[in-house]
This record gives C-alpha cells, structure tokens and sequence, in this order.
C-alpha cells in the first residue's frame, strides 16, 4: 500500500495532479447544482408574487 | 412539419424536461466509468520504463485538455446556431458551457505545469502547445466576461456569440502546434489515422477517462442548461407545473 502511494517517488507530482482533477469535477458538480436550485427558487419566488412578473 | 418538431423540441418547457430526463443516462455511466478509469490508471497500467509513476499524470491530464478544446468547440457551434437561426435554447447552451470549458483548461494547463516539473525540468516554458492552451484559457474567460458585462440578454448572447465563433481559429492551433513548431511538449497519444503510440494496458483507462470526462461533461451540461433555461423564462405557466410537481 505504501508503495503504492509512494508512486514511485514521484507521489508529490502524481497526487496533486489527481487532487486537483477531483477539485476540478466536484466543483463543476456543486456550482452546476447550486445554480440550478437558484434558479429554481427564483422562478418559484417570481411565480408567487404575481403570475411571472419579474 | 419538421420544422414544428424542432421548435417543439427548442421550446423551453421540452428543453428543460428533456435535459432532466437525460440528466441520469450521462450522471451514473460517467460515475462508473471515472471509477473504472482511475482503478486502471492509478493501480493496474504498468510504469512508463522512462517517466515511472509520472506518467500517470496522463491520465487527467489528457482529459482535461480533451475537454478544454471540446466544450470550446461545442460552445461556438451552439453560439454560431444561435446568431445564424436566432436559437435561444442554443444561446443559452453556449452560456452553460462556457464556465466547464474554462475548468477543464485550468486543469490541463495546471496538470501539465505539475508533470512538466518532473519530465521537462521546468513548471512551464512558452512552447506553442502551452501558450495556445494559455490563450484558450483567456478567450474562455473574454467569452464569460462579455457576456457579464451586458445587461440585455440578447446583446449579451450575440456579442458573446461573435467572440467565441472567432476564438475558434484558435483550435487547430493548439490541435497543430506540436507538429507547425519543434516544441518541447510531445505529439498526441491518440491519432485518428496512426496507431496509439501507447501499449495496450496504458491504453484501455485512457480511453475510459476520456469518456467519463465526456459524459461528465454532458451532465454538468445539461444542470447548467436547466438553469440558464428558469432564468431565461418570463411568464411562463409551465413554471408553476413543472416546478412544483
């Protein structure tokens, strides 16, 4: 397991680079989700007050 | 008659009812197959016999850059059928695609300089490939940045539409810059004509990757489109229906 990690000494190099790609994708993931849950919330809001005005 | 099937099917209400339904075709196979890929690339492809364990840095890497160019592409089509037919559904997909697009060219860009480090000597050199990558990364950013800073929607979607359709000359430039100029970044892995000058057990989660990243991208796509889409509408019934059932 630990030679695993280790990657062959270049552990530093290999595991940020994967970090940062799980960075990447969660991001896209929350920001994509909490974009349309504003969204959503707004149309509703907008609804309730008078029949779609903005 | 194909016509009012098209425009049926551009409609906001449809648009948005079918991007939800084809949310979960793209969400679990991308899920499953990042799995798949990262077990391949990570524990069972064997060391490269001259980079070692570093080479497995390709294996996000090349995805990220697959995906930087490809959304980039997407993007313009969706913003040039926008200007040419006066699409809004496709306006609005060039607007949910812009931000992904950029995420992706921040990884590549960002994972290349960490194996740079290690195979080149240097984070970062101003070779061909990686300035025109740099350069993408800005035409991404000009994209999101004119859009904001128009309040009318529709002069927003068409200037934005013109900046992203003239970008694209920028593609077949980071695409042939390893070939135009001798570069110190390596030709592609994979070519359409050539046989993948990579071994067959390196090779499989490769492919696997550039998948997942794909499909990732069409169900990070399609959130985004659904709520460019609730916040493009104005008085429309079909909110109240579809939202609150």
């Amino acid at each position: 397991m630990s030679e695993f990690l280790r990657m062959g000494g270049y552990a530093a190099f290999v595991w940020s680079s994967f970090g940062l790609a799980a960075a990447v994708l969660l991001w896209n993931v929350v920001s994509a989700r909490r974009l349309h849950a504003a969204a959503r919330a707004r149309a509703l809001r907008r609804d309730a007050a008078g029949q779609g005005t903005p | 008659m194909s016509w009012v099937w098209f425009h049926k099917l551009a409609s906001p209400p449809h648009a948005y009812r079918i991007a939800g339904r084809l949310l979960p075709w793209f969400a679990w196979p991308a899920g499953i197959l990042l799995a798949v890929g990262l077990v391949g690339g990570l524990a069972l492809a064997p060391a490269d016999y001259l980079q070692g364990d570093a080479f497995r840095i390709v294996y996000v890497h090349a995805p990220g850059a697959w995906l930087s160019m490809s959304v980039y592409g997407t993007m313009a089509v969706a913003a040039a059928i926008g200007l040419i037919w006066r699409i809004k559904l496709a306006h609005a997909v060039a607007a949910a695609a812009a931000p992904i697009g950029a995420s992706f060219t921040v990884l590549a860009l960002a994972t290349g300089a960490i194996w740079g480090k290690p195979t080149w000597g240097t984070w970062w050199v101003w070779d061909a490939r990686l300035t025109s990558e740099l350069i993408l990364l800005f035409l991404y950013a000009g994209v999101m940045a004119l859009r904001g800073s128009i309040d009318d929607r529709d002069r927003a979607d068409r200037a934005s539409a013109v900046l992203a359709i003239v970008g694209v000359v920028n593609l077949p430039i980071i695409h042939y810059s390893v070939y135009w100029w001798n570069t110190l970044h390596q030709p592609s892995t994979l070519t359409r004509i050539a046989k993948p000058s990579m071994a067959g057990d390196m090779l499989w989660p490769l492919l696997v990757m550039l998948l997942a990243f794909t499909l990732f991208f069409g169900a990070v796509l399609l959130v985004r489109l659904r709520a460019e889409i609730l916040q493009r509408e104005r008085n429309a019934g079909w909110l109240r229906t579809e939202l609150t059932r």
